[in-house]
């Protein structure tokens, strides 16, 4: 079987000379036969006669010896491609168009499907992802992190009780970049750091590529056992060199030693995972002690999922087991949610990666109704050639394969140039790690994605190659006719173009329409009211070094460093603040003084910021009530606080807000009321805030000076950093950062989907008027003969071109009436990606019919201008 | 009723033409085509170029060997000769074949019988 199937590739490679050799064969074979008829007493002419019959026809002879040797599927492809790579050369400027039209519809159709593939389809990479389960709490009033994650104790309790993880790890959320400062290794340097629990990594499957794993002792914290760090892959190379003796070293994090023991591979990226946009430099472990839960929620937990157990289990076993861990502290929230990773770290996605898969769809769809119409346009002009083939004696069946070998072909190249774009645009795409979304980084086109654009091409070319095919007609008919006149045979094909045009503008209508009802909930994002101005105000980490060991000292470098900073001309306001909006976030149950509050009523969230006096001012936050912090709000001076709106009218509705006490860490008096600032995120209302003043508090973990200026950022990062050294030798050489930076990335996500979906309904749209175009100025030629008459009849060049212009318009309005039925329906399933505007926002739909009729009525116009152009002594001197 | 001779002939011609092969040794296309016809006394009169076909395929399958070489009248002419693999070939079709025609023979007689 196999040595027959080689033999036959080989014959079918080597076929000219075995043609030759057989060719030989028979002539001998046809000697030796007329040389034994000669023997038998027949004349020389008639011997050869006599053998050529007893041989058989030597043609059919030699085409069956080659089919009999060779591949002759293969054979018949090879001659279709051969014939179609002429038509190709021959209609050179059609067939870049088609590759041109192919290859940005396919490049776009690879790039979304390999974008599908990163963050949706491919496991996630870790060992056997499929068991990973996040366990979240869920508290319903508290948006913020706090109340998504759990404090220790509840951990421990749980990961000891459990029955169907074979382990639970965690990690705190609540990092921030440049959270932790490494000193002795070159200049000051901010690193982020993560702290997990000692299983973390096993957890996931990840080994460090040298040294050693977290131990159960590196949690405990115990007051004589060493401090200890794993570095990420990044941090080695760049920091470290790629040095492997780093581990079992002592390097100096926030002025403690720390030994390093071990270096994760490149291929872990807890960021791309969990923190798009982040990046984490060091990984250390989270002290799994009882002081640390008192500090509260603080963790969020992975867990793995023993063999046999099903999420379900999970989730039944969890119904039980959590109410009991909640006993032990029945005021704090615990209400587990599970979910599987993959879906936790994606899911939100899944919705706005569907609209783009159907906007690519839709194109290729649009991109496939135009190239059908081009095809049979140009199989009009080719109807002679097939007549002719056909009456060779081709067959119906060889005809139409021939047609669809060479759109196949055609799609194929366009495959080939797509799948260059692609590959431009997803290394474009994953290095834009500014888009929060998650694992664009492993975004590539793999194996599967060049599977996915061939099968596609193939397909692509089957659906616009199989429209025109089938119009070849089945018998020699007509065809051959000199001066077909074709008006009649012109009306199936002309329903038919008609059609195509049709669904094409009904097509891009529902593309424009989701386009439009996503940018102009982008702009209303943009427009939303963040309660702080992002323009013009920059951030700094300014932690105080460990030599201001006392609140009273870092009080002191806080007034000195503000004071300082603030007569660098140029700086308008500035303040210090925890927590910088859209990050991280905090919450603490606090209520008024004296009210009485129950487990049923309890006190609400508060989310809770610590900062100094200026930074509402360098924010821009409006103060509504009352003063602002005051550098005399010291320690020793009375407690005070500032709470936003919101708080003021939860805690005293239709009172004044300002001398009110509100018991939080301590009684704290209400100084003033200030605006809501979205800090979760920009669709997103802000819930109750309240503004601790700093040097009333320990309880933060970092410091960030903001602060609003008059003169172009870059300027002013040398003269701050010189300042804040002059105050605080050690402070790390730290980065700006612009406030209008967060806001970017926090919308990032939006604005990616809508930049892509915008490019696709431009695309689309370019399409649609060349698929009108197309038609029309098709059909201004068909008909330039009726036209002439027309016009040598007294018709006006007005109205020839009203009358092509109605048509075109006729094919619009029933396109945009399909259409705008189509994406009525469409746009309620994107409801979720919408803010500000209803699915059947009416600016989207004006907009949609007027740029689609203002389209329509220009692709068409200009055959008109043509049309009534003609002269018609020419066409009656033709006829 | 060309047609029929030939539908036997796909099946039998391997076999003839490696046991023609067998029994006289190489052998140029001509001459294989000359002794099936002379054995089957014009019984299977097909044109001489299906055998063609046939070499081929068993050329392909490597039952057969094929090397140019000069006729017995001094021209120039491809010859055939049987390979190891095809003597096995031969073996098993030919047994192959006897016990189909015994099989057949016996049914015929049982219904000349009854």
């Amino acid at each position: 079987m196999w040595t027959r199937l080689a033999a036959r590739m080989r014959a079918f490679f080597r076929s000219p000379a075995l043609d030759e050799d057989f060719d030989q064969e028979m002539e001998s074979h046809l000697a030796m036969l007329a040389e034994d008829n000669v023997r038998r007493g027949m004349t020389p002419q008639e011997a050869r006669r006599q053998a050529r019959l007893r041989l058989g026809g030597r043609t059919q002879l030699g085409e069956a010896h080659r089919e009999h040797r060779g591949l002759p599927a293969l054979e018949t492809l090879l001659q279709d491609l051969r014939y179609a790579g002429r038509a190709m050369r021959r209609d050179s400027a059609l067939t870049c168009f088609v590759i041109l039209i192919l290859g940005l519809g396919i490049g776009a159709s690879t790039a979304v499907f390999s974008l599908i593939d990163a963050v949706l389809l491919r496991p996630l990479p870790f060992h056997d992802p499929a068991r990973l389960v996040w366990i979240g709490n869920k508290d319903v009033d508290n948006e913020g992190l706090s109340g998504e994650t759990v404090p220790v104790n509840h951990y421990k309790a749980l990961r000891e009780q459990n029955g169907t993880f074979a382990d639970v790890a965690a990690f705190s959320p609540f990092y921030r970049t440049g959270d932790d400062k490494l000193t002795g290794s070159g200049e000051p340097q901010r690193l982020t750091g993560l702290q997990v629990s000692q299983n973390f990594f096993p957890l996931l499957g990840v080994q460090p590529i040298l040294g050693t794993q977290f131990s159960d002792d590196d949690c405990q914290f115990r007051w004589n056992s060493p401090k200890v760090a794993l570095l990420s892959y990044s941090l080695w190379q760049t920091l470290f060199h790629g040095d492997a003796a780093i581990v079992g070293r002592q390097i100096t994090l926030n002025d403690t030693p720390v030994r390093v023991i071990g270096v994760l591979p490149r291929t872990f990226s807890f960021d791309s995972v969990f923190a798009p946009g982040n990046r984490i430099d060091i990984y250390l472990p989270y002290p799994l002690t009882e002081q640390a839960s008192r500090r509260g929620n603080e963790l969020a937990m992975i867990g793995r999922l023993k063999p046999g157990a099903t999420l379900a289990s999970a989730r039944a076993e969890m119904s039980v087991l959590g109410p009991r861990i909640r006993r032990m502290d029945p005021d704090r929230n615990f209400q587990l949610l599970l979910s599987p990773l993959a879906e936790h770290v994606s899911g939100h996605l899944r919705t706005a990666l569907l609209v783009l898969v159907c906007a690519v769809g839709v194109v290729m769809l649009i991109a496939c109704a135009n190239l059908a119409n081009l095809i049979l346009a140009r199989s009009a002009a080719r109807q002679k050639e097939m007549a002719i083939r056909t009456a060779l004696g081709a067959g119906r069946l060889r005809l139409v394969r021939q047609m669809l070998t060479e759109s196949v072909l055609l799609a194929c190249c366009g495959a080939i140039a797509g799948l260059g774009l692609a590959f431009a645009g997803t290394r474009g795409l994953a290095q834009l790690n500014a888009f929060r979304i998650p694992l664009l980084d492993s975004l590539r086109i793999d194996g599967g994605a060049v599977t996915f654009t061939f099968l596609l091409a193939v397909a692509t070319g089957l659906v616009f190659g199989l429209i025109p095919a089938l119009q070849i007609p089945g018998a020699a008919g007509g065809g051959l006719k000199e001066n077909a006149r074709g008006s009649s045979q012109g009306r199936h094909q002309h329903w038919i173009r008609n059609t195509l045009v049709v669904s094409e503008i009904a097509f891009a209508c529902v593309l424009l329409v989701g386009a439009g009802l996503l940018m102009r909930s982008f702009l209303r994002v943009l427009e939303v009211n963040l309660g702080f101005q992002p323009r013009m105000a920059a951030a700094m980490r300014v932690d105080p070094g460990a030599q201001f060991s006392t609140r009273a000292l870092r009080n002191g470098f806080y007034d000195e460093a503000l004071r300082r900073v603030r007569s660098i001309p140029g700086v308008e306001a500035a303040g210090l603040t925890d927590v910088l909006p859209l990050g991280i976030n905090r919450t603490w149950n606090c209520g008024a003084k004296g009210r009485p509050y129950t487990r049923s009523n309890p006190p609400p969230p508060i989310f809770v910021r610590i900062v100094s006096d200026g930074y509402i001012g360098a924010m821009a936050i409006p103060l509504r009530a009352g003063r602002d912090l005051a550098e005399r709000d010291s320690a020793s001076s009375t407690p005070v606080i500032l709470i936003n709106q919101t708080l003021a009218r939860t805690l005293w509705p239709g009172q004044n807000a300002v001398g009110q006490i509100l018991e939080c860490d301590r009684d704290r008096e209400v100084v003033g009321v200030v605006s809501d600032v979205r800090h979760l995120a920009l669709e997103q209302e802000s819930g109750n805030e309240m503004y601790i003043p700093i040097r009333q508090s320990g309880d933060y973990s970092s410091v960030d000076m903001v602060m609003r200026t008059t003169v172009p950022l870059s300027a002013l990062a040398l003269p701050v950093r010189r300042t804040l050294r002059e105050v605080d030798p050690t402070l790390p050489a730290n980065e700006f950062h612009n406030l209008q930076d967060l806001v970017d990335t926090a919308v990032s996500p939006r604005r990616f989907v809508v930049m892509l979906l915008a490019g696709f309904s431009a695309f689309a749209l370019v399409l649609a008027s060349l698929g009108i175009y197309a038609v029309v100025s098709y059909s201004v030629s068909q008909r330039k003969r009726e036209i002439g008459i027309r016009m040598a009849l007294g018709a006006r060049a007005g109205e020839v071109q009203a009358r092509i212009v109605r048509q075109t318009l006729l094919l619009a309005a029933a396109g945009i009436a399909l259409g705008m039925a189509g994406s009525w329906g469409l746009a309620k399933t994107m409801q979720s990606l919408l803010f500000g505007v209803t699915a059947g926002d009416p600016i989207t739909f004006a907009g949609m019919l007027g740029v689609l009729t203002t389209v329509a009525l220009m692709a068409g116009y200009l055959p008109a201008r043509r049309a009534s152009r003609i002269d018609p002594a020419t066409i009656l001197r033709a006829e | 009723m060309a047609e029929d001779k030939s539908e036997i002939l796909q099946g039998t011609l391997d076999l003839m033409v490696l046991k023609t092969l067998d029994a006289m040794g190489p052998l140029h296309g001509y001459g294989i085509a000359r002794r099936i016809e002379q054995i089957s006394e014009q019984a299977l009169e097909v044109n001489q170029g299906t055998v063609y076909l046939c070499l081929i395929r068993l050329v392909q399958k490597r039952w057969i060997t094929a090397s140019w070489g000069t006729s017995e009248n001094n021209r120039r002419a491809k010859f055939y000769a049987i390979s190891k693999a095809g003597r096995k070939q031969l073996a098993a079709e030919a047994r192959n074949w006897e016990r189909v025609s015994n099989v057949i023979g016996r049914l015929l007689q049982l219904e000349t019988r009854s």
